[in-house]
């Protein structure tokens, strides 16, 4: 253990870069997944199979294969990136798609009759969308919104493939240099934890505060 | 294709609003595949050269055993993690306090911690001490570590959600407890189950693609080798990801349409589980019971 307490330093700088890659890829993902969602759900052909496609393409690829294509791939195009930004690019795509279909299952479960009153007032396709169904369906999927957040905190790990500097390529690169590694993964499995159960435990408290009640 | 959920029949007006939509959002989505196509172009990553290895045979044979080494690793981690998980569910529903708890660590330790991290950790620690093992079951012991946990979770749910009376039925004909889980509980959950695993062995099978951080020759790492050899990452690597997405997107359906086909046998007692596909890990499974 004498290992983690003498590099808490590098650690700490680990879970930071953990943590606000994670944050920023979430931002990211939720209003890309949003916007998804709402055009998987629209009465336009073009934007519901564009929806479609984004959804099974991301989701259907595995995140180690997305970030090699991206990384190693896209500069063929001219399409480069530093290592960090593109982490971000990457998480933030491949979770989208997640968060389009866990939105589409919060639009699909909000009462029909909540549209059908919206539209009886006259209001437009987005209207009845942004002011009426999203704001009932975003409360009925912070669970599994806060899984996502959970699993994309894991995911960021597989960012060591490009060498993002965050908590599994510290620990990587400390096993390397000391060859211990069990303390060392142990560390970092702590260090996940840390980020994750509090998260777990915030999400039941979100979940129950905005629970709708029927 | 689904019927919109939040537009009926449209009228005169709302068609041509859609109609004009429909027409702008097409020419917006041509333009983006137009600069795609002319970057693509400009770039010369239309060449022959690039494309021609994959409708080379020894290239398709050497991506193709890659593919086998996937599904290898994906197949026999899904059918341990099964069993592991079986045996965690049952843990957790135990009576036997110890048990329990034991059982309800292991899931929540195992679920919260990245898969890679668990998988380096079994190619890089073991072997230390003196587990002298292929890095296929390195690979494999990472992915069944996890998925256990999950599928843990996957099962306990499925036994959870059959309804009351089948244990007490059980009980009141005079079986054990063990007679009961196993021989009427059991059975039933896991037919409940299989849309659940069916989705689960999708994540497991992206998720096999880690062993390319441990060097373990699965399709991505097969894709590697190509692109460097053939100076073609870009098409090496969308090569893969075409082929990724044609088996799991296959795999997905198949889940899909089990799901149905139980709703429609289980009415809605069927087992749902939000957010499916995704780390189902943390993802709340819910049984629907009416």
């Amino acid at each position: 253990m004498r290992i983690v307490v003498d590099n808490l330093g590098l650690y700490l700088d680990g879970m930071r870069t953990t943590a606000w890659l994670s944050v920023l890829s979430f931002t990211a993902a939720l209003i890309i997944g949003t916007f998804v969602a709402a055009c998987r759900v629209s009465p336009v052909p073009p934007l519901r199979v564009a929806g479609a496609v984004h959804v099974e393409v991301l989701r259907n690829t595995p995140l180690t294969v997305l970030f090699v294509l991206f990384y190693f791939g896209f500069p063929r195009i001219g399409v480069a990136f530093a290592a960090t930004t593109s982490a971000i690019i990457v998480l933030s795509a491949y979770t989208s798609a997640f968060v389009a279909e866990v939105v589409r299952s919060g639009i699909n479960a909000v009462a029909r009759g909540q549209a059908e009153a919206g539209r009886a007032l006259g209001l437009t396709f987005p209207q009845v969308l942004g002011s009426v169904v999203l704001p009932q369906a975003m409360r009925t999927v912070v669970a599994p919104l806060g899984s996502l957040w959970i699993a994309l905190v894991k995911n960021s790990s597989i960012a060591s493939v490009i060498s993002v500097l965050q908590l599994a390529e510290v620990a990587d690169r400390l096993n390397n240099e000391t060859a211990r590694p069990i303390p060392v993964f142990l560390g970092a499995a702590v260090a996940y934890l840390i980020i994750t159960f509090p998260s777990g435990i915030a999400v039941g408290v979100l979940e129950r505060r905005l629970a709708v009640r029927r | 294709m689904t019927a919109p959920v939040l537009a009926d029949a449209l009228g005169p007006r709302a068609r041509r609003r859609v109609l004009a939509g429909s027409l702008f959002a097409g020419a917006l989505l041509a333009l983006a595949l137009v600069v795609a196509y002319r970057r693509l172009d400009q770039r010369q990553q239309f060449n022959p050269v690039l494309w021609r290895p994959f409708i080379d045979v020894r290239v398709l044979r050497f991506l193709g055993q890659g593919l086998l080494a996937t599904m290898k690793a994906a197949t026999v981690a899904m059918v341990l993690a099964t069993a592991l998980g079986g045996a965690l569910a049952l843990g957790r529903l135990a009576r036997n306090g110890p048990v329990r708890w034991i059982a309800g660590a292991y899931v929540e330790v195992f679920r919260a911690v990245p898969l890679l991290l668990l998988i380096l950790f079994a190619y890089l620690a073991l072997p230390k001490y003196g587990v002298d093992l292929s890095i296929f079951w390195f690979l494999v012991m990472g992915l069944v570590a996890y998925n256990a946990a999950v599928l843990g979770e996957i099962f306990r749910a499925g036994i959870l959600s059959l309804d009351r009376g089948q244990t007490e039925a059980a009980y009141a004909i005079g079986l054990s407890y063990w007679q009961t889980m196993l021989g009427v509980i059991v059975p039933q959950a896991i037919r409940r189950m299989v849309p659940a695993l069916v989705s689960q062995l999708v994540t497991l099978l992206k998720d096999t693609s880690l062993g390319y951080v441990i060097s373990y020759e699965e399709l991505l790492r097969r894709a590697n080798i190509t692109g460097v050899t053939y100076q073609n990452p870009l098409q090496a690597f969308a090569f893969v990801a075409a082929i990724y997405i044609a088996v799991n997107f296959t795999l997905s359906r198949v889940a899909v349409r089990l799901e149905v086909r139980q709703r429609s046998r289980y009415g809605a007692t069927a087992l749902s589980i939000t957010g499916a596909g995704e780390d189902l890990a943390l993802t709340d499974v819910k049984a629907t019971a009416t």
